[in-house]
């Protein structure tokens, strides 16, 4: 690793507009470097639906946010194809509604150019077997799912191919200053307890929740309010098609399809700024979530649900509304020297995973002005690596010559990054993880190249615990190769009680029938069998 | 079909109640979905200090060597626990440092032992440690495929090979006064553990790996076999559906492959186990036993069934079927007279006969007590 501590940028955050700015600003040829207190995608990126939005859900309230979402929308399809499905919504109007906003709702989306088209209920059910079939009007809409760990690992790999430094498990315990700016930040490396300094002329704080906090520490104060949202993973696909309700936006009324799950969510309760740390999900919101998921598909109720989490969305309240009743969903870019008199300091937040390149975009904006840099953004039309070719099939055709279904799904999961998995070894090709086949290789690989310390890391990047035994077998066979790769065993046992108890933390809010029996069994496995 | 005791579950308190109730002269008939819990038995029995007597000769007759010795156990990550009664394969020590320098085995590609994770315990305890990984040709088809470098396949090559395993470990031993070997030997041959021992010139200690546990399922073998030789009948990979009940009195049970053939006894033992073996099954508002709808001893509250810590002791673990002194269940207060619940299923609920394995075998032999002096009663 580089051992300057010098750049022209630095950006704190790794969530996704953190790194979707790491990658525009390298890409205008600064010398970056993003700071991330834990890991990539811990925070609201990775705590979400995974929807790639159409806008349609804000094209009746909020006009601007929903023609953000149609351009980043067939943005991304482009750029970040290994990221994305392209599974198409429903937007779907129940008895209980008022099948009169449906049209209110269809004029507001081609308003805003989504391309929304009211289809038959007949239809619909065709196109989308799990829909309640009670529905009395559907509109079809070009929504979709995103991986955000893969499209936040994707945006950090390309950073990195453009000189970017990336410090993870380093937080940030306070700004080096000068009378009105900021030049550097104090740090901590939470794994090895080294602190060090790093300066730039220019500091990003795309921090989310946290970024009230971290704007505090500069001394400038940038109004949140921290919206807890949950969610629950089934643990079946149980629809190929987004399902939204034609109705005002409310609890529990998106469904969407995800790799071999989907997802339900989400509430929306403001909680104090402590919380955010350790966000729980309550009994009463998971039976609200279910009741109301129920409505969109009611297979929902008899399918077993893998897990139960919840985020927190960074909301900003306008400059002038302190009070904050005048709060925006949209994209809140802050140049402190205009707003506040300090030299150095931009926060990037508010908006949405599904906006993240555009929040990117105006930050980098706004660093390349401070910093006289005239490059123009190329985001827009630069596939991200491992986008390079559309379909994950052919990917794998061209990597292996007759490529294993844990090949393909390790295609889907890397794009073209898949090539760099290692298979000579024999044992390469052994499973990790049955659930979801990951491989010993494309372990491997995320261990030696995508910057992974712990489990939770690894799980964020492969999928591995992620499926339906949620880390039972495969936890401590990683951890064998992560210990391989660290050479710490005490340190390994550690992280493996830590990912056990991170998926118990998901599990017992949901903990009856198949997922209290695993539940049992993983623990009777790692305490009472292995002696853990 | 009538019998004179019908057991549901298969696992081990289904099969010592039924090797009991056999050597007694009773006909019994066990009904077993097919997995349960000895397929994961870690070796030891925890909640035993000592076998009992029948126990002893029981496990004994059918093939199954206990020994008894108050100490520890090397665990499979590493770390020593204390341990008294186990099987044989399982090596109890009089303290941590058994031994000065030791060579871990382990086979090429296979990931469910942790050959690391030992040697950094072992060498907390101050022995020195070397790990040997065996290269046999004869594991190359199940390394062909992703998912068959799992235990029991490699128990059923080493079945054929272990001498092979035997004459590379000789080769590459040294001075160590120890070989660490994973518990993938003697699946089917009961001899094969102890014949390694007297092939190598240091102690040889077997440690267990991820589960399925081949210690584990041989013990379930050679209970079952018992039991068959006896005159058993043992009916696998079926499962009872529901049961007739009058009054109080079981009369006969439904089972998925023989329809409308019901088993019908005078006795009817309840050895489902607990949630993995679907003994007891929970839904969002409660935990309930799934055949006789019998009384389950749990908190009201979902909220409190769980720790949020998730190695403590879970309050759902504990939950299990409310039973009267001679583990007769109820369902809805009212008592059964010719139903018994043994094994996992009474959770925490009956504290006097201990946990895991030792709960297992001594309710078991409380019932079977229960059984035969009802009979000589009403005799």
């Amino acid at each position: 690793m580089n051992t300057t501590d010098s750049f022209d940028v630095i950006i704190l955050g790794g969530g996704i507009t953190g790194a979707g700015t790491q990658r525009d600003c390298a890409m205008r040829g600064l010398r970056t470097l993003l700071i991330e207190r834990s890991d990539i995608a811990t925070g609201a990126t990775g705590r979400n639906h995974g929807l790639l939005h159409s806008g349609a859900r804000y094209a009746v309230n909020d006009a601007e946010s929903a023609a953000e979402c149609i351009r980043e929308n067939l943005i991304l399809k482009q750029i970040a194809s290994h990221c994305i499905e392209e599974t198409s919504g429903l937007f779907i109007t129940l008895p209980e509604d008022d099948l009169a906003y449906q049209k209110t709702f269809v004029d507001a989306c081609r308003q805003s150019g989504i391309d929304a088209e009211v289809i038959d209920p007949d239809l619909a059910r065709r196109l989308e077997p799990s829909v309640n079939p009670e529905l009395i009007g559907a509109v079809r809409v070009p929504d979709g799912s995103v991986d955000p760990f893969r499209l936040s690992a994707a945006n950090m790999l390309d950073a990195k191919l453009h000189g970017g430094q990336v410090r993870l498990h380093t937080e940030v315990t306070g700004f080096i200053r000068t009378a009105d700016a900021v030049t550097g930040v104090h740090t901590v490396n939470r794994q090895t307890g080294e602190k060090r300094d790093f300066h730039a002329p220019v500091i990003v704080n795309a921090c989310g929740i946290w970024g009230h906090h971290m704007a505090g520490l500069a001394g400038v104060n940038v109004g949140m309010f921290p919206a807890k949202g949950a969610l629950l993973i089934f643990a079946h696909r149980v629809n190929n098609l987004v399902i939204n309700r034609c109705r005002k936006p409310s609890n529990a009324d998106i469904l969407v399809p995800g790799d071999t799950v989907c997802i339900i969510g989400t509430t929306s309760t403001r909680i104090p700024f402590e919380e955010c740390d350790d966000v729980a999900v309550t009994p009463e919101e998971v039976d609200l979530l279910i009741t109301e998921g129920a409505k969109l598909a009611p297979s929902l109720s008899s399918t077993r649900i893998l897990r139960a989490y919840a985020g927190v969305r960074p909301l900003v309240s306008a400059d002038d509304d302190p009070s904050g009743r005048n709060i925006s969903r949209g994209i809140v870019c802050l140049d402190h020297e205009q707003r506040d008199g300090l030299k150095g300091f931009v926060t990037i937040t508010g908006g949405k995973l599904m906006t993240y390149r555009l929040m990117a975009e105006m930050a980098t904006d706004t660093v390349c002005r401070k910093l006289g840099v005239t490059r123009a953004c190329e985001t827009a039309t630069t596939p991200l690596p491992g986008s390079e070719e559309r379909s994950y099939e052919a990917v794998a055709r061209k990597i292996w010559e007759a490529p294993s279904t844990a090949q393909k799904a390790a295609a889907a999961r890397l794009g073209t990054n898949a090539e760099r998995i290692r298979n000579g070894r024999r044992q390469d090709a052994a499973l990790v993880c049955e659930c979801e086949e990951v491989s010993v290789g494309e372990v491997n690989n995320a261990i030696e190249r995508m910057e992974v310390s712990t489990l939770t890391d690894l799980r964020r990047r492969t999928r591995i615990g992620m499926g339906t035994c949620q880390g039972e077998f495969c936890a401590c066979r990683a951890a064998g190769l992560l210990a391989r790769s660290h050479g710490c065993i005490e340190r390994e046992r550690a992280d493996l009680r830590d990912f056990l108890q991170e998926r118990w933390k998901g599990n017992f809010p949901i903990g009856w029938d198949d997922t209290l029996r695993e539940a049992e069994y993983t623990q009777w496995i790692y305490k009472h069998v292995l002696g853990l | 079909m009538r019998f004179d005791t019908v057991i549901i579950g298969g696992g081990l308190a289904g099969l010592t109640a039924g090797i009991s109730l056999q050597q007694a002269g009773k006909s019994c008939a066990i009904v077993s979905t097919g997995q349960n819990a000895l397929h994961f038995f870690s070796g030891t029995f925890e909640s035993l200090e000592e076998a009992p007597d029948r126990m002893a000769a029981l496990f004994e007759e059918a093939g199954i060597r206990l020994h008894y010795r108050k100490g520890v156990r090397l665990m499979p990550m590493g770390s020593f626990k204390p341990a008294a009664l186990a099987l044989e394969d399982v090596e109890i020590f009089p303290d941590p440092h058994f031994s000065r320098k030791a060579l871990i085995v382990s086979i090429e590609g296979y990931q469910d032992f942790f050959s690391a994770f030992l040697a950094e315990g072992l060498e907390q305890q101050g022995t020195q440690c070397r790990i040997h990984l065996l290269d046999l040709p004869e594991m190359e088809p199940l390394m062909q495929s992703p998912s068959e470098m799992r235990s029991v396949q490699i128990a059923r090559t080493m079945d054929r090979v272990w001498e092979k395993a035997v004459r590379e470990i000789r080769l590459v031993l040294k001075d160590e006064d120890t070989v660490i070997l994973p518990q993938v030997f003697g699946l089917q041959d009961t001899a094969v553990p102890d014949r390694i021992r007297e092939s190598l010139p240091a102690h040889v200690v077997f440690v267990g790996t991820l589960p399925p546990s081949v210690p584990g399922i041989r013990t379930q073998q050679l209970l079952k076999r018992r039991y068959e030789a006896l005159g058993g009948t043992y009916l696998s990979g079926d499962e009872v559906l529901q049961a007739h009940v009058h009054e109080g009195t079981v009369h006969s049970v439904v089972t998925r492959n023989l329809g409308n053939h019901y088993l019908e006894a005078e006795h009817f033992l309840l050895a489902s186990g607990s949630y993995f073996s679907k003994g007891l099954k929970s839904n969002p508002f409660r935990v309930y036993e799934p055949i006789f709808g019998l009384d389950v001893r749990q908190a009201d509250e979902r909220s409190a069934w769980y720790d949020p810590d998730f190695m403590a002791d879970q309050p759902y673990m504990l939950y299990g079927v409310e039973t009267d002194e001679a583990l007769r269940p109820r369902a809805e207060g009212l008592p059964f007279q010719n139903l018994y619940a043994i094994g996992s299923i009474l959770g925490g609920t009956r504290p006097e006969f201990g946990t895991g394995a030792g709960l297992a075998v001594r309710s078991a032999f409380a019932a079977v007590d229960r059984i035969l002096n009802a009979k000589t009663e009403s005799e």
